[in-house]
């Protein structure tokens, strides 16, 4: 699949006074922040104070209760019906389909995703990326819970977006997997933006912006 | 365009999908056999009227598609893919897959519903084919898009099984009414024009129910 195609010095995500409530439980509150290109954005707090849910309405696929984001790309803002074409997302509740292979995988969901920008040489240079070509083959089902995770970096990098998100990036990885995270990181922190949620301090250490989450520590 | 090429391959995904893993369809087809099996029991023999068999006909359906069509979401959500799909397709693009293979597995069903009757029952005779075909086309569009909106629904409830023909009963029951009428006309051997009426009430309820799920469909969806 080729590249999003424009320049990735112009991407621009703004939240401003972002709450969430889960029957009518507050979770997070007026949370407010503005991320230009080439930053990065550590996301922490306590189990339960809601990153996760921050990062899925960073990501467009949730609403918050209150406040608004907003993504512009050169100067024009990005339709949310057009955002999945500018994020990928990395999560350990997101997952593949099982019953595919991972090539299976990949070529499905893109031909959902951008059925014009269809691109075998990308898709073998991501599951090689994340030594899954030997496996291409064999169903999800049979893979251990380290792969299914490098496989989900192959699907959330397979446009090439300028935002990536990724919700506690080194869960079930092992060192050489961790390693590739970490070189995922610097290339996105080098061409777009970064948002990372996690507890863990090592991986928080990564982005050059930090925010806390949760009810408790506004 | 692109929107119509997203669509096709999320049918062509959902089908690949059920043909390897036959979340639906296995279901479905026992489901049919087994009510139909029911039916010719209770009956001991006795040759009931079209009025009834057209009736029964569609009770099956419903109660078939009631056991099969929720699966299109629950499954999505059991297998924690609801969050993949909305990360690469717009709310429409979802809908109009999901009801394009939910409307192809009710026709498939009604299909399969229509020959065992006519295996089963001598009295099951289709003397008007182009009412008959035109109201179990209908029908099945009707049952997909009450059937897709309301799946997506229970996909996000914990009593999934229970509340589906719950909620959809009292959606579908002018469809029920309409097409079972329809359905003893076809046997009947009626006119096309004689039934009009009837046509245009269930184009007007396939086109209106279609375009209702479709705008509630975002918020569904969504959270």
């Amino acid at each position: 699949m080729e590249g999003s195609g424009y320049s990735m010095n112009q991407v621009l995500i703004k939240a401003a006074n972002l709450s969430k409530d889960f029957n009518r439980r507050p979770v997070f509150r007026d949370i407010t922040f503005s991320l230009s290109a080439l930053s990065s954005l550590a996301i922490t707090g306590k189990n339960g104070a809601g990153k996760s849910t921050l990062s899925k309405i960073l990501a467009g696929v949730m609403s918050p209760t209150r406040g608004s984001v907003t993504y512009r790309l050169n100067d024009k803002q990005i339709d949310i019906e057009e955002l999945k074409h500018h994020i990928g997302f990395v999560s350990p509740y997101l997952n593949l389909y099982d019953e595919f292979t991972a090539l299976e995988n990949l070529q499905i969901l893109s031909k959902i995703h951008a059925p014009t920008r269809q691109n075998d040489v990308r898709t073998k240079e991501l599951l090689n990326s994340v030594n899954l070509w030997q496996r291409r083959d064999d169903p999800v089902s049979t893979f251990s819970s380290g792969m299914k995770q490098r496989l989900k970096y192959a699907f959330a990098l397979l446009h090439d977006p300028p935002i990536l998100i990724l919700d506690e990036p080194s869960s079930n990885l092992d060192e050489e997997g961790i390693e590739f995270v970490q070189s995922i990181v610097e290339q996105q922190k080098r061409k777009g933006i970064l948002i990372v949620a996690t507890n863990n301090q090592q991986e928080a250490g990564w982005c050059s912006q930090k925010i806390h989450v949760g009810i408790m520590s506004k | 365009m692109n929107s119509i090429a997203s669509i096709r391959a999320m049918v062509a995904k959902d089908v690949k999908s059920e043909l390897r893993t036959r979340y639906a369809l296995n279901a479905l087809l026992m489901f049919v056999v087994t009510s139909v099996a029911t039916i010719v029991f209770a009956l001991r023999g006795d040759e009931p009227n079209i009025e009834i068999l057209s009736g029964m006909f569609w009770v099956v359906i419903f109660f078939t598609a009631m056991a099969g069509l929720s699966r299109i979401f629950v499954s999505e959500e059991e297998r924690g893919t609801t969050l993949t799909l909305q990360l690469v397709a717009s709310p429409s693009v979802v809908y109009f897959g999901k009801l394009i293979f939910n409307s192809g597995l009710t026709l498939l069903l009604s299909s399969a519903v229509t020959l065992l009757y006519v295996v089963v029952f001598p009295t099951f005779v289709i003397k008007s084919m182009s009412i008959f075909a035109c109201t179990v086309i209908l029908g099945s569009l009707g049952f997909a898009s009450a059937a897709t909106l309301i799946a997506a629904i229970i996909s996000k409830a914990n009593t999934k099984g229970t509340l589906y023909p719950v909620l959809s009963f009292p959606i579908l029951i002018p469809l029920l009414m309409t097409v079972m009428k329809l359905t003893s006309s076809s046997l009947e051997g009626n006119l096309f024009t004689a039934v009009l009426g009837e046509f245009q009430i269930l184009v007007s309820y396939v086109l209106v129910l279609t375009a209702g799920s479709h705008l509630l469909f975002d918020h569904v969806w969504k959270d």
